[in-house]
């Protein structure tokens, strides 16, 4: 046994309302530079849809995460040798279009045209070439809730072994919002892929990081990420990707997309892990037993055993406090509420999810929910959202840890309105899947209080004992671009430049007395 | 001194002092600018044809002249390995790499002129570094016809003042007199060749020094702790 630490998430997607908070803090925060304007560490999607970048789950088209090869785990897009053969054009990368052109408006436009019958416009400017583009036809949520046509959006993956006719009927529609960011695999592909050696796993908190000086920009890690979190930044021609906030989580801090979540659906805690089974979990031969195997590799933080030799291996005493008190541990371990979003890909994702149940509680207030005679629970196979189609989402397509887990969150849901609204409680639901009241009122409190404290229990990086030298690093943020140790920027430097110029019009508008 | 030693004598170790010089210093003090700087992900179109025939043009090239100037000549003779064959052998795989090189770098180089995108992100010397190269292998393809020359004629001397030149310049005794009467353009596509070590520093060229062999040796995994201790 080998404990390490692993800062990881759940994000509650019944409570996702696609708001895109996230997304554009993390932008704001983030990916607002020359390179990486078409980048969004954090994205939300709707689903179903094809995603973001187009097919992103679909690993027939990206060849990414990994497979098992004669019971052997090995990359998807084949061996090193076969990484290394292709380096010098990546057959499995995605382009520009794959994503969108990135662009911006002519603003400057509004106030500077000449006087007209017809209210000025302001063209949409290529953030790559500068040039005017006639008509974006592709962007960063293109389908948010759920634009387009069927046609289009059934080309999900998750869609592929569903009745798609029904689906398309207006009735049976449905739809949920899917927050991306990271996943921080415990097995990542993309580190596993990087011929430079650039990309690495922190020991301390898991966070996988691109080291921006060693990457050559040979661009394996875009394709061989499974979620395609991977970006190739096409200014500096380095990969960049989430940070998991580290500046932030290392001070305490929950991450930033984490934080601003309007809809509170973001956890943030601390997992034990066994890092000697990563080899052996992943490679479990049944895709859906990958969940179950995921479970496995996790360690109980109140083991008197995992603790010593936690303690023997490093971790910090708050530390082990923290995964203890860990939100993440309740809902993946304790009520198995929460699930990796495509184990099959076989890189332990560290973000987990919680099915949506919505919009079902008005449906039951319908009584367009019937329940089996003597069951105050309704059959969870008559929801809306097909649960086929959640469980290719979460556990590659094994339905019965899905169905446990939404019977849960609707037995909790009948609980509490018979406290609330009928005020006499009524435990048939909770008994009926054998589900204890204590269990049920503290579901409560993490899903649907969800305080603060609650969601995020996350102990300070502990720089004291992680740098040699921390005094020599104090007053340092912990992110640059680069050239930590160059005194400063010469003006006339010979080697290439970073090309920082923007390509908005520049000329300021004339001022009220010019006009 | 005269133009021709400026040229052959000096040049060559002003070319490549800076050559080694400007690379550790770009890799000491600016290693965030050390990378392939791929444009693929604007562009694919092209790509896996030209960007492979390319770079296996290239590297044949280089290995091939790195072997046939470096090896001293009585280790060829030891080997059995006549001066006939070394120029056949020199001609036939410096035709098929220099080919290579020209097709596949003409092709992304227009890529690199023509493609609206490739171009906004293209840099001066981007663009400079990959015509230089393309320029210096249609040189380089065309002192074949010379050379058939004098191999139909038995004449192997200028094939072996070439590599005598060469190995000249690294014992650091450079006898610039070797190429005084030879036709012009060996020396043109020797000019153009060493240039090519001048600029390697202040251009992408870097990534030639960080091929990664030694991923085929590595665990998977990499976690980095921040304690060394």
């Amino acid at each position: 046994m080998k404990v390490r630490a692993q800062f990881a998430f759940v994000f509650n997607l019944d409570k996702c309302i696609g708001c895109h908070t996230c997304s554009v803090t993390c932008k704001n925060v983030w990916t607002n530079r020359k390179g990486v304007e078409y980048v969004w560490f954090n994205n939300v999607e709707s689903k179903p849809g094809i995603g973001y970048p187009k097919q992103w789950e679909n690993q027939e088209v990206w060849r990414g995460g990994w497979e098992l090869k004669s019971g052997k785990l090995q990359l998807k897009s084949g061996s090193k040798l076969d990484r290394l053969l292709n380096i010098f054009a990546n057959p499995d990368m995605p382009e520009i279009d794959d994503y969108y052109e990135p662009f911006t408006f002519d603003y400057a436009r509004l106030q500077n045209a000449p006087l007209s019958e017809a209210a000025p416009t302001a063209r949409p400017v290529s953030q790559i070439t500068g040039e005017k583009m006639e008509k974006i036809t592709w962007g960063p949520n293109w389908e948010d809730d759920l634009a387009g046509e069927f046609e289009k959006r059934s080309k999900d993956r998750n869609m592929h072994n569903l009745e798609k006719a029904i689906y398309k009927q207006f009735e049976n529609t449905f739809h949920m919002y899917l927050p991306r960011i990271c996943n921080h695999c415990i097995n990542p592909a993309c580190v596993a892929s990087c011929p430079s050696g650039s990309l690495y796993k922190r020991e301390e908190d898991g966070i996988v990081l691109v080291d921006q000086d060693k990457c050559r920009g040979w661009r394996m890690c875009v394709s061989s990420c499974p979620y395609k979190k991977v970006f190739y930044n096409w200014e500096s021609g380095k990969a960049e990707k989430c940070i998991g906030c580290y500046p932030r989580v290392e001070s305490g801090m929950p991450t930033v997309c984490s934080e601003s979540c309007v809809g509170r659906i973001r956890y943030n805690g601390i997992m034990l892990y066994d890092a000697d089974k990563i080899e052996q979990l992943a490679s479990t031969p049944n895709e859906q037993d990958l969940y179950q195997a995921q479970l496995d590799i996790f360690l109980d933080p109140n083991d008197p055993e995992v603790i010593k030799q936690a303690r023997i291996d490093g971790v910090p005493e708050d530390w082990i406090s923290a995964a203890q008190k860990s939100p993440i541990y309740k809902m993946a371990v304790d009520w198995k509420i929460a699930f990796p979003m495509h184990p099959e890909f076989r890189t332990l994702p560290m973000v987990w999810y919680v099915p949506p149940l919505s919009p079902v509680q008005s449906h039951i207030d319908q009584g367009a929910l019937s329940s089996d005679p003597g069951s105050v629970i309704p059959p969870v196979e008559n929801l809306r959202m097909p649960l086929k189609y959640l469980a290719n989402l979460l556990t590659a397509g094994k339905e019965a840890p899905i169905v446990s887990a939404l019977k849960r969150m609707i037995a909790m849901r009948a609980y509490q309105r018979s406290v609330h609204v009928e005020g006499t409680p009524d435990t048939r639901a909770l008994d009926e899947i054998g589900m204890s009241v204590d269990m049920a009122l503290e579901m409560y409190r993490y899903l649907a209080i969800a305080n603060y404290e609650d969601r995020f229990v996350i102990p300070t990086g502990h720089q004291e004992i992680t740098l040699e030298d921390f005094y020599g690093h104090q007053g340092q943020n912990g992110f640059t671009f680069g050239n930590d140790s160059s005194p400063g920027i010469s003006p006339n430097s010979l080697f290439p430049e970073r090309r920082k110029e923007t390509v908005e019009p520049l000329t300021p508008a004339p001022t009220a007395d010019e006009r | 001194m005269d133009l021709h030693t400026l040229l052959f004598g000096v040049y060559p170790y002003l070319a490549l002092a800076t050559f080694v010089l400007g690379s550790w210093i770009r890799f000491d003090h600016e290693q965030y600018t050390w990378k392939s700087d791929s444009s693929q992900l604007l562009s694919k179109q092209y790509m896996r044809f030209a960007s492979n025939v390319f770079h296996i043009g290239i590297l044949g090239i280089f290995f091939g002249h790195l072997v046939g100037l470096l090896t001293p000549h009585s280790v060829f003779l030891a080997l059995g390995i006549s001066d006939a064959a070394h120029q056949g052998i020199a001609i036939f795989a410096g035709g098929v790499f220099g080919l290579m090189v020209i097709l596949g770098g003409s092709i992304l180089w227009l890529r690199r002129l023509f493609n609206p995108r490739v171009r906004a992100a293209s840099r001066w010397m981007d663009i400079n570094i990959l015509g230089w190269l393309v320029l210096t292998a249609c040189v380089g393809f065309a002192t074949i016809f010379w050379s058939m020359g004098h191999a139909g004629q038995q004449d192997f001397t200028v094939m072996l003042r070439l590599t005598e030149y060469v190995q000249s310049i690294v014992i650091l005794q450079p006898n610039p007199e070797l190429l005084r009467n030879i036709d012009t353009v060996y020396k043109l596509h020797i000019f153009f060749g060493l240039s090519v070590f001048l600029f390697f520093p202040f251009t992408r060229l870097v990534h030639i020094w960080s091929a990664p062999v030694g991923y085929l040796f590595r665990a998977y995994q990499v976690v980095r702790a921040k304690r060394t201790a």
